[in-house]
């Protein structure tokens, strides 16, 4: 089976090989593109089924968490980008990939805006921001698929899945009460921080780690072909990685269901 | 249309940062109510273009403000000046030190086409609350300002642009001739030299011989290159070794020919493993791993430049020793930390003038290791802290990194002809005299002197030198490597064309900013910077990598064939100087060490009446106490390959005694690696020989507690010590060292690598002397690991290894007060015991092991129910029997109400005889284990219990009986829920 994925990597990405390594297992041909390779026009987006945005610190996070890698987006790949969008291939963010994709307006990118105009950039109305304990933080996490997630693609996943988070602004907050009733109302949340058990963590510190409002760990794009998490389920994808020794709850599920169907 | 702008960046909602009133009402600010951060970017025109209102709002909204929780207030300086009313605190970098935010603003602004703008920053505090200005100036520099890399003003602060100076090519001569002693120490104190009389003696009379004086680029490459830090003077010196009874009567007196060749390489050719593939001649030692890869570890320390700076100097201090591994062509895969912190509760009044409080010395080295590594993508897995009061002025900070190349990938051969190629980072003014600072000793007045020797690492351009040094090594484009550290590139390039010589030219190395003088850009030890050998053929597809990987490359000339440096700056010669000089000429020193032995016993004390008080004391002890607040803010998972973690158990929060890696691009088959740490000063103030033998075990026990093999682990050492030329601190040091010898051959195990870091001082007092051993050990099947904590109740409990009087050094005695006592020595052929557990580990028998270290039995069964959430009923009857008096030692301690019977309880709970370990063994599996471990030491303890408590007894006596909840919450030093109850 060939179905090449592109793992984006800035300078600064550091979780590439690892997300490589995820989607080998789960049947795809992945292969770690750098950014000025895409840029240079040495590989195009549309040479590949799915984009892969791992996790790391793109440009040190120096200007905020993927905040440098977004602008990358919108000046130089914006075309590209919404052509690959369009055709409905999959895209997934992972930490400072879903950073990223929030902040150059790709997430949940309900507008159809997302550009280098200087009069679209002040639409956006959730963010990813400190984690509310003040620092980076590495723990293990449950994560429960939100069932009215757009990305229908998610829904043969019928367990937990069992990963870390280690990130220092996965904190998901939006600006108003009205536009968290949308974002459910959309189905446009894909994952939810909850207890080993599958209930809410309801805020809980440490079951949600960072503080994100309604425990929101993941969200998805109206269309249902983008998605972006915090946490790393390409740091569980054999039952040898995982920390209380049981062998399901892996991360390799979320890779199998983007790359199966496709 | 502006010129130069202050952009300010607040947060809607700042709830404030719960640890500064903390901390403020610890430097005496009782008054400080409040405090809102705020985020400033200054941005200037150089080219005289102006900025547009439209692109301003542009930059904000793209890359400055976030819209959901910042605002954006932007400010024209040259027509309006910010708010200046309340209280407020602008800090700022100084001119020259890295500032990553700033150049990344100037690289997006260009994305949205803003070219030719330099940008800079600054934060500035709100503080609310009755605040004298005498208030702020010590909030400033107690709190928000480090005065070696900042400064701050209170109000609004001026933009701090990079240092601009004319192009300095000032090149001095330095006459030597006919200059005394007294004169020629004036001039190396004066030019910050560290050489002492004898060293520039033969200086004078080599320039004497060739009737010139040395130019400035000459001798500060001699002070470099001859520094304690480059060079291990004192581990390479002839040392007259006297010692002394404990009553002051000599003993023996010994002639060590180098310390270094004498304990620790001897130890590893007597060892002579046949997997160690190099061993002290590179930037890491390397041991064989599977078919394909060899593992390279290296540990350094960075503990002056911590001191001074714990941010940076931790950050670089990380950088320092991932750019060894990268100088080994090895990819880094982890790393590894142990710190040395003062008391975190001093008060500020006992605080000695000119050094940072230990909390803000902890939390700025702590946030500088995370910082770095975790912006590496590289996994902190194992580590330990520790606590005395002699850290106080001088911290230590050992930072770690293990890499993975394959088999016969490093090139260690310059050709001549080939191109000295150096990758990364520009050179600033940043970092010189590095190597001849941590060569002397830190005083009150260090931070103003020296704050040159620190810098802020840039993680992201070393991560580019990662990934481009590895395509480069697979591509065979280079002929040898190294990294430029301590000595800049004097050290780096002298040191690659000893064997060849080399030519160079200065101008054409990458400069920061302007107006460096030669020698400053020789010495710089700017950060993240690799030097190449590179054949001319191979540089356009170097070049063209090097653009991929968006890595800075530069041609600064080349290796030739007469054995002379030769330094150009703009064609003129600047340093003519033969490599046998530089390298050789360096005359041995002699020196003197004196060692007392210690009184056997000293005073009785009164003895604590409750043992279980006494566990409780210890797990809430710093040294002992759970670390899990600092090791969480480092990413421990990233590469995927972490198997054993530094916490376990089903609340993922015991304690781990050392990391299982299976390094990535390594699955194919079931090997791993191992990871462990021994360091114990409190013991090493009682015996260094004692802490030597004893870090060894500890490293190596722990290595094999997790499931490596005991016949495929290597050594580290890093000595930590005072001024080596006082005899009395020498002494100490060889006796450490014999006990490395003593140590790596009893347990088989090679060193491959190592690092002294001495003079370390404050104000003349040393530090106890340390020793830390790492141990890098072969896991040879990954499913057949163990963690430390209970699994299963119903199971039962074994100690392996025998129980001494060992008391000597002890937590027990420090917190009782107990002064002497017999020290922890070797155990009785120790790698028998670890054979066979390790042989039970590798047929699944062993379900959970520990190791017993500080505190002993007591607080290694503490710390396997904490990690289980379970309890354990043990009877300590059995190992009252058997703690065996040690030969010609009398008993050290009685207890005031004289209960002889008693005291052995004490030694049976806390002892901390080496080579014992805790197992957990299934009922059924209980006959197996004890044949296999026939005629070792082993005796059975108890049982694992459903029911959350720990109950120790002797016979009938209840020594300690304790909840879990109890342990629980003494060890993390937090009111934990009671889930564990039930």
């Amino acid at each position: 089976m060939n179905f090449p994925i592109l793992i984006l990597h800035a300078s600064g990405t550091n979780r590439d090989a690892e997300a490589a390594r995820a989607c080998e297992l789960a049947g795809g041909a992945p292969q770690i593109v750098h950014i000025n390779q895409l840029r240079a026009g040495a590989y195009r987006l549309s040479d590949f089924e799915m984009l892969v945005l791992p996790g790391g610190f793109s440009y040190g996070d120096a200007l905020g968490a993927g905040v440098r890698q977004a602008l990358d987006l919108r000046v130089f790949f914006n075309d590209q980008l919404q052509e690959f969008n369009a055709s409905g291939k999959r895209v997934l963010g992972i930490c400072n990939g879903f950073q990223t994709l929030v902040k150059a307006g790709v997430l949940p990118g309900a507008r159809t805006d997302v550009g280098t105009g200087h009069t679209q950039h002040a639409t956006r109305n959730m963010t990813l921001t400190h984690n509310t304990s003040g620092h980076f933080e590495c723990r293990w996490v449950h994560l429960a698929v939100e069932p009215s997630a757009q990305a229908d693609f998610l829904a043969p996943i019928d367990d937990l899945i069992f990963c870390p988070v280690a990130h220092g602004e996965g904190n998901f907050q939006v600006t108003e009460s009205a536009t968290l009733s949308q974002l459910k109302q959309d189905g446009l949340i894909a994952f939810r921080y909850v207890d080993a058990n599958g209930a809410p963590a309801a805020g809980r510190y440490p079951l949600n780690p960072n503080g994100s409002v309604a425990d929101i760990a993941g969200i998805c794009n109206p269309a249902g072909n983008i998605i972006g998490l915090m946490p790393h389920p390409e740091d569980h994808i054999d039952p040898i990685q995982n920390p209380l020794g049981g062998k399901g709850r892996l991360g390799l599920a979320l890779f199998r269901a983007m790359i199966a169907g496709q | 249309m502006y010129r130069t702008l202050r952009i300010e960046i607040s947060p809607h909602e700042d709830g404030g940062d719960p640890r500064l009133a903390a901390a403020s009402q610890r430097l005496g600010v009782d008054t400080l109510r409040n405090c809102r951060k705020s985020q400033i970017y200054f941005l200037t025109s150089h080219s005289g273009e102006t900025f547009s209102t439209e692109r301003i709002d542009r930059l904000c909204a793209f890359l400055l403000a976030d819209p959901v929780t910042e605002t954006a207030l932007v400010i024209d300086l040259s027509r309006d000046e910010p708010a200046a009313d309340g209280h407020v605190i602008e800090v700022a970098l100084r001119p020259g030190v890295t500032d990553m935010a700033a150049r990344e603003l100037e690289r997006g602004a260009a994305e949205l086409g803003i070219r030719g703008i330099e940008a800079a920053t600054a934060t500035r505090y709100e503080l609310l609350g009755d605040l004298s200005t005498h208030d702020l100036h010590r909030l400033a520099q107690g709190l928000f300002c480090n005065d070696t890399i900042e400064q701050y003003s209170l109000g609004p602060i001026a933009p701090q642009f990079g240092s601009h100076s004319d192009a300095q090519n000032r090149v001095e001569q330095i006459p030597l001739s006919g200059l005394d002693e007294e004169a020629l120490l004036a001039c190396s104190q004066e030019r910050m030299l560290s050489l002492d009389a004898q060293e520039m003696k033969e200086i004078q009379s080599f320039y004497d011989e060739i009737s010139r004086a040395p130019t400035d680029v000459e001798l500060e490459t001699l002070a470099q290159t001859w520094s304690e830090h480059c060079v291990h003077k004192t581990f390479k010196s002839w040392i007259a070794f006297h010692q002394q009874t404990p009553d002051g009567r000599a003993k023996s007196v010994q002639e060590i020919r180098e310390l270094l060749r004498t304990y620790i390489q001897a130890a590893t050719e007597k060892v002579n493993r046949p997997w160690v593939r190099s061993a002290f001649v590179d930037n890491a030692g390397i041991i064989e791993f599977d078919d394909e890869f060899d593992l390279a570890f290296k540990v350094e320390t960075h503990n002056h430049p911590s001191a001074l700076e714990p941010f940076g100097g931790a950050n670089t201090g990380i950088g320092g020793v991932v750019r060894d591994i990268i100088g080994v062509s090895a990819r880094p895969i982890a790393c590894t930390d142990v710190l040395c912190f003062g008391p975190q509760d001093l008060p500020q009044a006992e605080l000695p003038p000119g050094i940072l409080h230990p909390a803000r010395v902890q939390e700025g080295v702590v946030a500088g290791i995370g910082d770095y590594g975790n912006k590496l993508g590289l996994p902190t897995v194992n580590g330990a802290v520790v606590y005395d009061d002699g850290y106080l002025g001088n911290p230590l900070v050992f930072c770690g990194a293990v890499g993975l190349l394959p088999k016969g990938a490093h090139p260690t051969e310059p050709q001549p002809g080939d191109r000295v190629v150096v990758l990364g980072g520009r050179t600033g003014r940043d970092g010189i005299h590095g190597a001849t600072f941590s060569s002397a000793e830190l005083t009150q007045s260090t931070h103003m002197e020296s704050g040159s020797a620190v810098q802020i690492g840039d993680p992201i351009t070393e991560k580019g030198l990662i990934e481009l040094v590895e395509a480069a090594r697979d591509e065979k484009l280079y002929t040898a490597i190294t990294d430029c550290g301590a000595g800049g590139l004097s050290s780096a390039v002298g040191e690659m064309g000893k064997a060849l010589g080399v030519d160079v030219e200065l101008q054409n190395v990458p400069l920061k900013y302007p107006g460096l003088t030669p020698w400053e850009i020789w010495l710089s030890e700017a950060q993240e910077r690799m030097v190449l050998a590179v054949p001319p053929a191979h540089l356009p597809r170097l070049q063209e990598l090097a653009d991929l990987w968006d890595v800075e490359m530069r041609n600064l000339g080349h290796f030739s064939d007469d054995g002379w440096l030769r330094v150009r700056y703009g064609r003129r010669a600047v340093a003519e100087l033969p490599m046998a000089f530089l390298h050789d000429g360096l005359p041995r020193p002699l020196r003197v060490a004196h060692y007392q032995e210690q009184q056997p016993t000293r005073s009785a004390a009164r003895m604590p009446s409750d043992p279980g008080h006494m566990l409780l004391r210890m797990l809430s002890y710093p040294s002992v106490a759970s670390k899990e607040q600092i090791v969480r803010t480092y990413d421990h998972e990233v590469r995927g390959g972490t198997l054993v973690r530094p916490f376990t158990g089903p609340q993922m929060d015991g304690p781990a005694d050392a990391a299982v890696l299976k390094p990535l691009g390594a699955w194919r088959h079931d090997q791993a690696i191992a990871l462990s740490v021994g360091i114990n000063p409190l013991l090493g103030k009682r015996d260094p020989y004692a802490m030597a033998v004893s870090a060894i075990d500890e490293a190596f026990r722990n290595a094999v507690a997790v499931g490596a093999d005991p016949d495929r682990i290597a050594l580290l050492d890093n000595f930590c010590w005072g001024n080596p030329t006082l005899p009395d601190r020498l002494g100490t040091l060889v006796r450490a060292c014999q006990g490395c010898f003593d140590g790596a051959i009893a347990y088989h195990a090679p060193f491959i690598s190592g690092k002294d870091s001495l003079y370390n001082e404050f104000d003349g007092q040393p530090i106890p002397g340390t020793l830390l051993i790492s141990a890098l050990g072969i896991v040879p099947d990954m499913r057949r690991t163990c963690t430390s904590h209970l699994k299963r109740s119903g199971n039962r409990l074994y100690l392996l290894g025998e129980t001494r009087y060992e008391l000597g050094g002890s937590l027990f005695n420090h917190l009782a007060g107990v002064d002497g006592g017999e020290p922890p020595l070797m155990p009785d052929e120790p790698l028998a015991r670890y054979r066979a557990l390790h042989a039970a580990i590798r047929t699944g028998l062993v379900q959970s092991c520990h190791d017993l270290s500080e505190g002993g039995l007591a607080v290694a069964l503490a710390e396997m129910c904490i990690g289980g959430r379970l309890g354990a009923a043990v009877d300590i009857a059995s190992i009252a029997q058997d703690v065996r008096l040690v030969e010609s030692s009398p008993f050290p301690v009685t207890t005031t109400d004289h209960r002889p019977l008693a005291t052995s309880h004490w030694f049976s709970l806390f002892s901390e005889s080496n080579g014992r370990l805790l197992l957990e063994v299934a009922p059924e599996d209980a006959d197996t284990l004890e044949e296999r471990f026939a005629g070792l030491p082993l005796t059975p303890l108890g049982v694992v219990m459903e029911t959350a408590q720990l109950v120790v007894k002797h016979s009938e006596q209840r020594l300690v009986d304790l909840s879990v909840t109890e342990l629980v919450s003494a060890w993390k030093g937090e009111i934990v829920n009671d889930a564990s109850r039930t």
